[in-house]
């Protein structure tokens, strides 16, 4: 419920069609992509202009009024969980396209442009905006800064962060900042990258201008089976060796290979232990000559299987096997609960192997799908929300994956964020000195801590709270209480 | 070895910070002339040297600060890999701190990416002697905000670089490049055209009435590229762009001058010529001019120009080294202070070298 002078206040700044406050218009933002956490925000906020952004905050700010920035609401880690006491400012109507600039291969956007609408916007140009995250349709790009999001081509094309020029954006004070420019550098600190991945603790964005590339003539797909998760992972590692940096290279075991096959029916080989999907793009020679290299070193890591896409159609029906392994997952169980943690390659074995044993402790299925080629690893944990305990032991499974990838040097998160989900996990990850540093950015962007309240940055309670459960060698004290 | 020197180097940071005694941080002394002057005791960095981890299977190698960037890359090159950003040598000894400290990118940087966007995690002793560890090993990660890239190019403002991870890439299989007489307008014209096509550029250069573009990749794709754009081929490639990255070419030479000073201004790459006194050499696809005035020349006309073609300007070496940064606005400069507070409490690490207020 909002107090009655902020929801004045803001009545003041919004049509009445664009402030949401009873519970059935805010229920259905009381969540995003992450349905384990719940809180239904005091109000959503729908402006369609950056003065009304700027009247908010600076409202929000006088009045000390919590505000949570939302994009199209796929984040995976709860990033934009809702505070009850405070609102929910949607970017839904930043929709616009502003500007295309062919020649300098780039556009201007406004946050809630969804992804794939900029590639689709620029295609006649030949150009295309880089980053895939598999949400791609639905995600927008806002929310893709926030959380430096990723995707399938990432090890040649790199994260949002390098596909970025410049966002405006609004202080929670109400002024309005630009970071970057048209330049390929700016003068000063890099603020450009630090609002990137910040998950909404620094800025609310209203506006972003994204670099395009020039779309290669030509890619080819192959698919690799494999006898065993450790042959596929030395093979990844082959490839790398042999000086090739493929356009995308994705990994599935076989739970997430049978259930993407019986849901798009790719005609992924159902008997291997696990599969590659190596990308290739560039000229038809260049294509052609990397593609002969791949053939060559996947047959000397014994693929079991090779098949190379011949057209569009059959590069596109590999991917879709791929891009469709979340809501594949979703199909043979109730619930899912998808991990992000990144691991040095050479880990990926050993990480799996670990995984497996730790599934049949917890008698909870997992499915692996792997960016091979960027070491970011998504076990999809299968569950039954409805079963007794089920929520909690798959938390708990989670969460000792992500201990397991702090201790192979690798990261709690790869691209989808810390959101409320990982607070733990950042106390482990960091020491206290360094979430110190990272809470001392955030008050000097926003001192009262107005901006999303309670995600990225875990408080010292919270870590004193995490540091006295024990974490051990990954292993926790107590395997079967919810964690991060 | 080098625990004992980070040790000592965080001893001495913290007594300068109980002191309030400003340090300089010094690594190979090869960019001294870059930035604003700023004063105080130096601190030595090389102690804090040597190659930490190499994984060329993963692309990742981490070293010490004080690494010397001609060992990282001898290193890489045994295994057919290198850094994609070029990061420039203005003299032998440069080091990966020191490299990483300035963010400076060569010729590759439109095409490959600068060195922020290779920069996978760092660790650093900020302002009040503490060592603290921001990023990774691996290619993606997004716990925690990117402290790295911030730290990237904040000059040793933001404290001491003390190791580096960083992505490596292998070789290009073959590399050429071809030069073509044409006019200042229309290189700009073309090599923003170039860029929007599926072809392998990685660096342009125009000076003196002439364009030389290189191109990298598989064999079949440079071959068809330099038919495709046309220009003949150079030969000693290698050392030309080499001379254009460490400022050994001509242009750099000249600009080096007791009485001339070298701007640096970087705009968007379609900007059309500047028409402002002074010679000029454009890299980046456009998106760098580099421009020879007199040591004293009004800088205000270079700085309305950069301003309006989307950018900024530099005064990158000779003149006043005062004010040498393109100023900040209002609230993005009480950012800065703030960051600087976080880092550097006392503001004693580099003070003044970025701009003269912190």
């Amino acid at each position: 419920m909002l107090d009655p002078t902020v929801h004045a206040a803001l009545a003041a700044i919004l049509p009445p069609s664009a402030l949401l406050t009873t519970q059935e218009e805010t229920k259905p933002y009381e969540c995003d992509g992450l349905t384990l956490y719940r809180e239904v925000p005091g109000a959503v906020l729908l402006p369609d202009n950056e003065g009304q952004v700027v009247a908010i905050l600076r409202r929000c700010h006088e009045l000390s009024v919590p505000v949570v920035a939302r994009g199209a609401g796929t984040s995976l880690p709860g990033g934009t969980l809702p505070v009850a006491a405070g609102v929910v400012l949607s970017l839904a109507k930043f929709k616009r396209i502003l500007s295309i600039d062919r020649d300098a291969r780039t556009a201007i956007v406004q946050p809630g442009v969804r992804n794939l609408a900029i590639t689709e916007a620029v295609a006649p140009y030949g150009l295309y905006y880089a980053p895939d995250p598999s949400s791609q349709i639905a995600c927008s790009i806002g929310g893709n800064v926030a959380e430096n999001a990723g995707g399938v081509h990432c090890l040649k094309y790199g994260l949002t962060v390098h596909n970025i020029r410049r966002v405006r954006g609004v202080l929670i004070s109400g002024d309005v900042v630009e970071f970057g420019s048209d330049a390929l550098d700016s003068p000063g600190y890099d603020l450009l990258a630090l609002i990137t991945g910040s998950e909404g603790l620094l800025a609310v964005i209203t506006e972003i201008t994204v670099k395009l590339l020039p779309k290669p003539q030509l890619a080819k797909v192959a698919l690799a089976a494999f006898a065993s998760v450790e042959q596929a992972g030395s093979a990844v590692g082959a490839i790398i060796a042999a000086g090739i940096v493929p356009a995308g290279l994705e990994m599935m075991d076989q739970q997430a290979t049978r259930a993407a096959e019986a849901f798009v029916h790719a005609g992924y080989p159902l008997d291997a232990a696990a599969m590659l999907l190596i990308e290739t793009d560039g000229t038809p020679e260049e294509v052609a000559g990397e593609m002969e290299e791949i053939k060559r070193v996947l047959a000397a890591e014994r693929a079991t299987e090779i098949r190379i896409s011949s057209d569009e159609a059959e590069r596109a029906l590999y991917w879709s096997g791929r891009k469709a392994a979340f809501p594949a997952v979703g199909r043979i169980a109730p619930d899912y609960y998808c991990i992000d943690g990144t691991i040095p390659r050479a880990a990926l074995a050993h990480v799996l192997r670990q995984i497996a044993t730790w599934s049949t402790e917890y008698g909870l299925a997992c499915a692996n799908v792997f960016h091979a080629g960027d070491g970011n690893l998504h076990p999809l944990i299968l569950f039954d929300a409805n079963k007794p305990g089920d929520k909690e032991r798959t938390i708990a499974f989670g969460d000792q994956i992500l201990a397991l990838c702090i201790e192979v040097g690798g990261t709690i998160t790869g691209e989808h964020g810390v959101g409320v989900e990982k607070l733990g996990g950042m106390c482990a990850q960091f020491a206290p000195a360094e979430l110190e540093r990272f809470r001392s950015i955030k008050t000097a962007f926003d001192q009262q801590g107005l901006l999303n309240p309670g995600k990225a940055v875990p408080t010292l309670a919270r870590c004193a709270e995490f540091g006295r459960m024990h974490v051990h060698h990954g292993n926790l004290r107590h395997p079967d209480l919810p964690r991060f | 070895m080098a625990d004992q020197a980070l040790a000592a180097l965080q001893d001495r940071i913290r007594a300068a910070a109980a002191a309030m005694q400003p340090l300089v941080i010094c690594g190979g002394g090869t960019k001294t002339f870059y930035g604003e002057a700023c004063v105080g005791e130096r601190v030595e960095t090389t102690t804090v040297a040597g190659i930490v981890a190499y994984a060329p299977n993963e692309l990742v190698i981490t070293a010490r600060g004080g690494t010397l960037l001609a060992e990282i890359e001898l290193a890489m090159a045994e295994h057919q890999q290198y850094l994609a950003f070029e990061p420039p040598r203005f003299a032998a000894g440069g080091t990966l701190g020191g490299a990483i400290a300035t963010g400076l990118s060569g010729p590759r940087r439109p095409y490959a990416g600068a060195a922020r966007d290779f920069v996978l995690g760092l660790r650093i002793v900020d302002g009040t002697g503490e060592a603290l560890t921001f990023g990774g090993r691996v290619m993606k990660n997004v716990a925690g905000f990117d402290v790295s890239r911030l730290q990237t190019g904040a000059l040793g403002t933001l404290g001491v670089i003390t190791e580096v991870s960083l992505k490596c890439l292998p070789q290009s299989k073959a590399e050429a490049t071809v030069v073509q007489a044409c006019a200042v307008d229309e290189s700009i014209r073309r090599v923003n055209v170039w860029g929007g096509k599926p072809l392998p550029l990685s660096a342009t250069c125009y000076w003196n009435g002439r364009l030389w573009v290189r191109l990298s990749g598989a064999e079949s794709a440079v071959s068809a590229a330099m038919q495709s754009i046309g220009g003949d081929r150079i030969e000693h490639a290698q050392e030309f762009w080499e001379s254009v990255r460490d400022h050994a070419h001509p242009f750099f030479v000249a600009a080096q001058r007791e009485d001339k000073a070298l701007w640096r201004l970087s705009v968007k790459s379609t900007a059309p010529h500047a028409d402002l006194e002074g010679e000029q050499l454009i890299e980046w696809g456009g998106a760098l001019r580099w421009l020879v005035t007199a040591k004293d020349a009004d800088r205000a006309p270079i700085r309305v120009w950069a301003k309006s073609s989307g950018g900024h300007a530099t005064l990158f070496r000779g003149g006043n080294r005062s004010g040498v940064f393109t100023p900040l606005d209002a609230t993005i400069a009480t950012l800065h202070k703030r960051l600087k507070a976080t880092f550097d409490p006392h503001g004693i690490v580099n003070r003044g070298r970025l701009y003269a207020d912190f």
